[in-house]
Formats: structure tokens, sequence, C-alpha cells
């Protein structure tokens, strides 16, 4: 299969009074169409600035792409212009937003936020794309499209909200879907609603989607592979059974082992001491080293190049060094990889 | 919808009533009567003038009568000029005041919406501080000021206008320019940070990812959602217009509603005086009214539950 | 992504577990700030409002200390020195400052001869201290014409040893005097009327607030009506019944001036009274007063004084209005709007008298507003970087 979008060595930064921040550090990953890559991480690991990046969308004029490329379907896309983008922007790529009590426009129709990237990337003409957009809402799950076409986003409800602005996201048959958090705003309930619709959405329309979320079960659920960014960068990347079995990054342990499951009510949950670094200042060598109980001497000293675990899987840590110690996960979040593998993914959705 | 507006001109009643009552009282408390305007009267001749004034029944009397007469839309009559009917001294003012408000909230709010929209977008730039700086000037610096300023230069120096009175339209140039600075700094300042606010929110990105071009952005998803609350801005600017014509029309000799008020001032004419003050809260109060119903049309997500809103 | 797991350079004696000498993850970095401290320093950034600040100040201390700077008084009249054109000793001979004590204006008539003549009948007749300067010769036809004349009024008063720094007025009361006089007047009605819209807002919006309930919907019944009454209107009667003068000008100012700021705290208070803190300190039994001193009025401190910072330069306005339709100040008593209003009616002759007063409420007006708007960012922590 082709590599449908290629992101490499990208490094985005944002311009503020006290400094540069660096966001995102030297960032590669593709996706293949068809595919769901998910990238997990605290808030503040860079995750959604790497998607907003890809688009074109950091806000202007503080972010910049400071270096690398984004191939999309070989063309490299980081040094479009506006106009370039806009015709790519919900067209070729498209976006759905964490929060969709924002993401609407509150002062225009539903129906004619929908119809607007229609009307623009497929040239219809208002009475085509109203057709299309009442397909498009049934499509997502919202009763009585022709009414809902004709209200305002505060009509709806926050899980009708979502599914409109997936609507919108989907109009154009997109390449590309990046979903940034689109479950994080709602319910339980709704959350895998919203998860089923786009699943069923990608195997109709064979459309890759990038899927940020903080929310390890969510991940589980939805993605083919995962990739998992701390301070900036990719620290660990691999397919979903790689990440959750055999995980090689002490950070990745930390995030599975601080992750609720129903049968480890007895045990305490895993965490990771402090909190994530200053971007303004990057520390020097490996950023994960100062809240890392497995850290090692060169930690603080030069950062871990990405070792190759499998052809599929790689992790940035010293310990996959041939000669560093061995070092075991901690006996509870081995305990988790063993009830992964057992459960295999019937609790993803609780 | 019917319950809000019907509460509201309940409201706008009561208000009127009040203002009415107040300054019923607060006049009678005050030395002068029409004798003190055509004060070479005989004794005779003063109570007949007393009498055509119902000035020689008890205040009660005096206050029903001269409510009963408001709300048949009768001010009274001016001691100023004589046997002249208030009502017609406003019909006979009005026109100009309404001609130079008008103008000058339609201009000054489109001049100032461009203004602060150019800033908006140029945010940080040069036109931006140029119409951040207009906007602080006109925000602070008196109408009168600007008005004397622009007599000065544009009429006596360099003769382009007509220096006062009224008649033609060049005679309206200069007072609606005086006047319109206040409206304009007002929407220029207001325009620019809703439209910075507006133009960061989530929406906006929503817009821009599914390729809405910049022309786009700015007039059909930014400019709407930054205008709405402008609407709640227009009530200080009609009292600011209101302000300034009391001054505009006395500096350019516009005979209308604010000149005569400064007039009737002076000569103490205190019918005049009480019914020009019920007609600026009138209009006050219309205004407000109209605004919040204005702002009920064209917020979608404003729906009136007929209680507070 | 194509890495070998070789690295051989990598130094082995460095592959050992780290010891880790203290716990640097909990590490803040960077000083602490409180929020006042963020506050003051995004303030002290604004440049146009730290220069505003500076102005204020000058023009505070010379409305105090100004009227004393030379010997003359608010209320000396003498008419034999009445419209003298400014002067000031060192500057009178920098020209283009127009503060040598000359009059200069531009004269028409039918031949130059007719507009000489016109320049002399406006200057007193004193032809000697006259001097003439041709625009345009003329070629008899009405007003054709055109003259320049300066007069050297200082001199043809025989009052060269005589400084009136920014002149005097038609009844020859010194200008400087009177307009730093004017200045502490409108200063004065301008805090006063502030501090009383402060003290009631606060009071009103804070227990409206904060009850809530059956006294607040009463108080806001109350607040709804007077809020439909335009405060022009409001003021225009109070200073109609009341004699004019600066107790009825605050009277009138802060009638309902203090409904703004009654509306606004009561808003915040609102807003806070449900947050945590407050809750808390409410479940430890702290009464309701201290409540309010101790952890509402500190959270509304910052609009409050933002909106106080509005209510000056407002007050000032309506000041001047009033004074400049002859409803406010009157003479010999001063304002800075009864200075222009008296300096309005002369302005073609004598620009001066209006110009020194005008420029200086509008530097007030500017830098009210420039503080208001460098405070109001200052107390914004979105600002805060």
């Amino acid at each position: 299969m082709s590599k449908l979008l290629e992101v490499k060595d990208l490094s985005v930064s944002f311009n503020t009074y006290s400094g540069e921040v660096q966001a995102v550090r030297g960032v590669s990953f593709d996706v293949e169409k068809g595919e769901t890559l998910a990238i997990v991480g605290e808030s503040g690991s860079g995750k959604s600035v790497t998607t907003k990046a890809l688009m074109q969308l950091l806000p202007k004029p503080q972010g910049q792409i400071k270096s690398g490329e984004i191939l999309f379907e070989g063309n490299d896309i980081a040094n479009y212009s506006n106009k370039q983008m806009q015709k790519i922007r919900g067209k070729d790529m498209s976006m759905v937003f964490q929060d969709p009590m924002t993401s609407l426009n509150p002062t225009m129709k539903v129906g004619n936020q929908i119809m607007e990237g229609l009307i623009k990337h497929r040239n219809m003409g208002r009475g085509e794309a109203k057709q299309k957009a009442i397909d498009l809402l049934e499509q997502v799950g919202i009763p009585h499209p022709m009414l809902r076409l004709n209200q305002y986003p505060h009509q709806f409800s926050g899980g009708m909200r979502q599914r409109a602005v997936v609507a919108i996201a989907l109009a154009c048959n997109p390449k590309v879907l990046i979903a940034d958090e689109p479950t994080t705003a709602l319910d339980v309930t709704i959350q895998a609603q919203i998860l089923d619709l786009m699943k069923d959405i990608q195997r109709e329309t064979d459309s890759a989607i990038v899927f940020i979320t903080h929310d390890l079960g969510v991940v589980a659920n939805v993605a083919d592979r995962v990739a998992v960014m701390y301070a900036g960068k990719i620290v660990e990347i691999g397919k979903v059974d790689e990440i959750f079995y055999n995980p090689k990054h002490p950070y990745t342990w930390g995030l599975l082992g601080s992750m609720p499951t129903l049968d480890s009510e007895e045990e305490e949950l895993f965490t990771i001491p402090g909190s994530p670094p200053d971007m303004l200042n990057p520390p020097k060598g490996d950023a994960f080293a100062p809240r890392n109980e497995f850290a090692l001497e060169i930690d603080t000293k030069m950062e871990p190049p990405m070792f190759k675990v499998s052809d599929t899987h790689y992790a940035a840590s010293w310990l996959l060094h041939k000669d560093a110690p061995k070092m075991e996960p901690p006996a509870s979040v081995k305990r988790r990889m063993q009830g992964f593998a057992s459960t295999d993914d019937k609790d993803g959705e609780e | 919808m019917l319950r809000y507006i019907l509460k509201r001109v309940f409201y706008m009643a009561i208000t009127l009533f009040i203002i009415a009552t107040v300054s019923f009282f607060l006049m009678k408390m005050l030395p002068g009567s029409p004798l003190s305007v055509e004060n070479k009267l005989s004794e005779a001749q003063q109570t007949i003038v007393l009498e055509k004034y119902g000035l020689n029944d008890p205040i009660p009397v005096q206050y029903v009568k001269y409510i009963a007469g408001l709300v048949q839309g009768d001010l009274g009559i001016s001691f100023q000029f004589d046997n002249t009917p208030v009502t017609d001294i406003i019909m006979a003012r009005i026109g100009p005041s309404m001609v130079l408000g008008a103008q000058a909230l339609v201009f000054g709010t489109v001049l100032g919406i461009l203004f602060g929209l150019v800033a908006a977008i140029s945010h940080n730039g040069v036109l931006d501080y140029t119409s951040t700086i207009i906007a602080v000037l006109g925000t602070s610096i008196p109408s009168f000021i600007f008005a004397g300023l622009l007599q000065w230069y544009l009429a006596v120096k360099f003769e382009m206008f007509p220096v006062a009175l009224w008649g033609t339209y060049e005679h309206t140039i200069l007072p609606t320019i005086a006047l319109l600075i206040f409206p304009m700094a007002i929407s220029a300042r207001f325009t620019r940070t809703e439209m910075l606010e507006v133009l960061g929110s989530d929406f906006i990105t929503t817009a821009r990812a599914k390729g809405v071009t910049e022309f786009g952005i700015i007039f059909k998803h930014g400019l709407r959602n930054a205008l709405i609350p402008l609407v709640t801005v227009v009530g200080p600017m009609a009292v600011g217009l209101m302000t300034g014509t009391l001054v505009i029309e006395q500096i350019f000799a516009v005979p209308g509603i604010g000149e005569q008020f400064v007039t009737s001032v002076m000569v103490v004419d205190y019918p005049t005086i009480m019914g020009l003050t019920l007609f600026f809260a009138f209009l006050f109060v219309a205004i407000i009214l109209v605004i919040d119903l204005l702002y009920v049309l064209i917020d979608p997500r404003i729906r009136l539950t007929g209680g507070e809103s | 992504m194509t890495q070998e797991n070789e690295h051989k350079d990598v130094p082995k004696e460095l592959l050992v577990p780290l010891e880790r000498k203290e716990d640097t993850s909990e590490k803040i970095s960077g000083p602490p700030r409180s929020f006042m401290q963020d506050a003051r320093r995004t303030f002290f950034k604004n440049k146009f409002a730290v220069i505003s600040m500076i102005l204020l100040v000058i023009v505070v201390l010379l409305s105090i200390i100004g009227p004393y700077f030379n010997e003359h008084t608010m209320d000396g009249q003498d008419l034999s020195r009445a419209k003298m054109p400014p002067r000031v000793p060192v500057l009178e001979n920098i020209s283009w400052l127009g503060l040598n004590g000359t009059l200069t204006s531009e004269f028409d008539g039918d031949t130059v001869e007719d507009a000489t003549k016109n320049a002399v009948m406006r200057y007193d007749n004193k032809e000697d201290f006259i001097d003439i300067r041709v625009l345009a010769e003329g070629d008899g036809s009405k007003d054709s014409a055109e003259v320049e004349a300066t007069y050297h009024i200082y001199e043809a008063q025989e009052m060269m040893d005589q400084y009136y720094w920014l002149g005097t007025d038609t009844l020859g009361r010194d200008q400087w005097t009177r307009m730093w006089l004017g200045t502490r007047v409108s200063l004065i009605i301008a805090s006063v009327a502030a501090l009383i819209d402060l003290v009631i807002g606060v009071a009103y919006g804070g227990i409206s607030g904060y009850y809530g309930g059956r006294i607040d919907s009463f108080m806001q019944r109350i607040i709804e009506i007077l809020v439909g009454i335009p405060n022009l209107v409001v003021i225009l009667l109070m200073i109609i019944v009341l004699q004019p003068g600066i107790v009825s000008i605050i009277i009138a100012l802060t009638i309902t001036g203090w409904i703004g700021m009654a509306r606004i705290v009561r808003g915040e208070i609102l807003k806070l009274k449900n947050e945590e803190f407050v809750l808390a300190a409410r479940t430890l039994g702290q009464s309701g007063g201290k409540t309010i001193t101790k952890h509402l009025l500190p959270n509304v401190a910052g609009i409050i004084i933002i909106n106080t910072m509005f209510t000056i330069p407002n007050a000032i306005f309506f000041e001047a209005f009033l004074s400049f339709i002859g409803l406010g100040i009157v003479p010999p008593e001063a304002s800075l709007g009864a200075l222009i209003n008296s300096g309005f009616d002369v302005f073609r002759l004598y620009p001066y008298m209006v110009f020194y007063p005008a420029v200086l409420i509008s530097v007030i007006m500017i830098a009210f507003n420039l503080i208001g708007d460098g405070l109001r960012d200052a107390f914004d922590p979105k600002m805060h970087k």
C-alpha cells in the first residue's frame, strides 16, 4: 500500500513574548490509505500542534513550521501558500475538532456550514449541495435532517453538534481525516457513538484517519497503529498490539500503567511523577529523564535515537541499546500488559 | 415575543412617568414663571397670563392636568414663544437634529466598522495602530473641540464649507463630521476587539479547515459574529449623539432641538425644558427598546422567554 | 526511522542507572509571580499607559502649584491688559512657538492700503507697533488685497516688563493661572464624582449580588427603572434645579452615575459567589461581611479600578460640556470647560485663549483613557506573558 501522508522530521515553534517555544521537535510518521494512526500523549506534548501544522492551521503569525516535510500523495505541502492549502483543506484533508460547543459558527445555519465546502470544492449548486448535506446528516445519524438543516448550532445537543462537525469534515470525502480529540468533550455514551461512526465511515470511504487522544481506551478501540508523543517528539511508534503488549519506552509503560481497567480494582494505579518539561527551554538529553525512574546516566547527556524493535515498532530509549542494563517494566504494568493480551480487544469500549 | 415587547413597553412607560413626575415637581420648586419673561405687565394682565398657563390651580391639580395632557401628547405651552405649544416647537425643530443625528450615526458606524475591521486584519500592523490612535482620539477629545477645529480650518480659513447656520446640504457637512467622530471611534474600537476575538475562535479554525477563503473567513464567518454585539453600544452612541447635538448645534447655529434646549434653559422657559427633557428621555428609551428587539432578531442564539433575557 | 541499534560512539560507562542527586521533576521553572506582580509588569510594559501616567502626574502637580508660579491671581481683572497674547521669557525669541507676545492675523481690503487700514483699526490704531506683510496686491475689486499684520502689543501697551505666559482673557485675567485653577476644579469634580460612584456602586452592587434572592430582585427592579433614564437628562435637570457650581455638578454627575458600577460589581460578585474558594470560606463559617471584604472584593478590585479610570474622563467631559453650554462653572470661577467656552466666542481673533485649555483637556482625557486601557490589559490574565 502507498503512503498517503508522510511527515518527515517536522518541527514547529511558537514565538511568544518569553521566547521560542519548541512545541514539536522533529516528528516523523506516515499514514496509509484506510489506516488509523493514533497519536497519544499528555496535554502539551505537541500532538495537537502536529496535526494543526499538517493543515497549516497554526495560529499566525506566532506558530511556524521550522523545518521538515509534509508529503501528501508525494507533494510537499509544508510550504504551500494559503491559496494552495485552501484547495486541499476540506477536500483532501479535513479535520474534526475537540469541542463541538465552539467549533460551529453560532450565527450560521448548520446546513449552510456543511454546504460551504461542497459548493467550494465540488462546484455544486445550492440545490445539489443541500441534497448532499441532507444525505450527510443522515449518514452521521442525525434524525430529521431536512429540519435540522435549517437550524442553528445552539439548537443541537453536544453529541449532535459533533456529528454535524463530522459531517462537515466528511462532506467532500477527504482522503485524510484528522480528528483532534473528537470525543474528549463528550459523554462516554456519546463518545462510543462518534467512534463507531468514524469507523463505519472509514470502512465505506477507505480514508486515512489521524486520531489524537490522551485516552488509551479509545486508542485500543480505533487505532491500527499508535505513536506516543512526549515533549514534542515521538518516543515510541508501532502497531497497536506492539504498543499495548510489548511497550519498550518507560513513558509508554507509565501511560499504560496509569490507565484504569475493570480488573485493576485491587491494585493501585501506576503514576508518572512530575509534569512535562517547559518547552521554552527543553532539557538537554532525554526530555523524559527527570520523571523516569529507569533513567540512565546517558539520558542527561544525549538524546536517545529511535531504536528498532521490529519492522513496524520503534522506540526512543537508551534502554534498548545493546549495552544498556536490562530493565523490566514495573510489575503492575506488566500484569496490565498481560491483562490486555488475555482480554484482547473485547473491553475496548467498556 | 409579544409578551416581551409588552413588558418592555410597560417599563418604558414607568420610566417616562417617573421622569415626567420628577421634572414637574423640580420645576415647581424653582423660582420663575411666564412673568419673569414678560415682566412689564399690569396686575390684571398678570392674572390673565397665569390663567392661560393654568398656574392659578393648586399644584396637585396642575400635576394631574399635566400628566393627562402628556398622555394625549400635549406637552404644554411655551413661556418664551407666546401661545406656542411645546409640541409645535419640537416639531418645527426636529428636522435638522434628525438629519444630523441620522447622518452621524450611519456614516459614523459604517466608517468605524471599516476602521475596526482593517485594524483587526492588520493586527499589530501600521494600519492597526493608526486606527487605534483614531479611536483613542475620537473617544477622548470632546466633540466641541473637534467642532471648533473644523469650523476654524475648513470654514473660516479654507472657506470650503459654510461657517454656520442651516439651509443647503453643505450646511450639514461640518456638524455631521463633528458629531460622527464619537460613534465612529466607539464602533471602530468595538469592531476591532470583537473581530480579533472572533478570528481567534474555534469555529474560524473549522471554517479554515473546510478550505474557506480568507475573504469568506473575514466577511462571512467573522464580521457577522463580530457585529452582532455592536448593537449593544448603539445605546451609548445615541446618548453621545444627543449630548453632541446640544453643543454642536450651538456652535454651528443649527436650528435644532439641542439649540432650542440651551436657549430655553437660558431664558428659563420651563414648559419647553420639561417637554424637551421628556422628548430626549422618550427618544433614548425608544432607541434602547428598538436595539434590544433588533438584537433578538439578528442573533439566533437569543430566544425570548418573556422573562429576563 | 531507519536507525540500526548499533550506535558505536555511545560511551558505555554512561549506560548505567542514573544516580539522582535531587528530585528535579517537580521543579518550577522561573520565579513565582503573584497576580498583582504580573499585572504591574504588564502595565509598565505598556508605553502609552506609562507616558500617560507621567503626563497626568505632571498635570496634577501643575494644577496644585501652577497658579503660584507667577504673581497674577485668578480674578485679578484689569481691562487695560485684556487680551494680551502669550509671552514667555526666553521662548519669546523662538518665533514659531507663538509665545513672543504678538498678535498676528490676516486682513482683507480692496487695496493694500485698505487692508492695512483695517488691520491698524483692529489693533488699537497703534501703527508704529504693527508690522505689515503684503500677501496679495489686489486689483481694486472688493477684498482682493490681503495683508498679514503682526501687532507687538506688549510694546504698544508699554508692558515690556510683563509676561503673561499664556496671555490674558477678555477681562485681563492671567490665563496661565486660570487654566491651572480650572484644571484643579475639573479634576476635583471628576475625582469626587468617580469616588462617590465607586462607593455607592460597589456597596449597592455588592449587596445585591452577594445576598441575591428577594433583596437582589428588588434592588434590580430599581436599577432597571433608573437605567432607562438617560444620564444626560438627569444631569441637565439637576443642574437647572441646583445653583451652578462645583457641588451641583458633582451631585448631577453622581445621581445616576453609580449605576454602571453597581451593575458591573453585581455581575462579577454573582459570578464569583459560586466559585469554590468562596463556598469554602462560607462552609468554614466565615461571616457574610468578611466573605465580601476578604474574598470577593479583592477579586473584583481589578474591574472596579478599570471602571473608575473610565468614569473620571467621562466626568471631566460632562463638566466641560455643562460649562461649555453655560450650565456649569460660572465666572469668575474657572474650569477647563468654562475657559474653552469663553475663549470660543473670540477664537478667530485670539485663538490662544481657547487653544491651551482645549489641548490640556484633550491631553487629560487621552491620558485617562490610555491608562484605563493599560489597566484593562494588565488585569486580564490572558495578557500576562
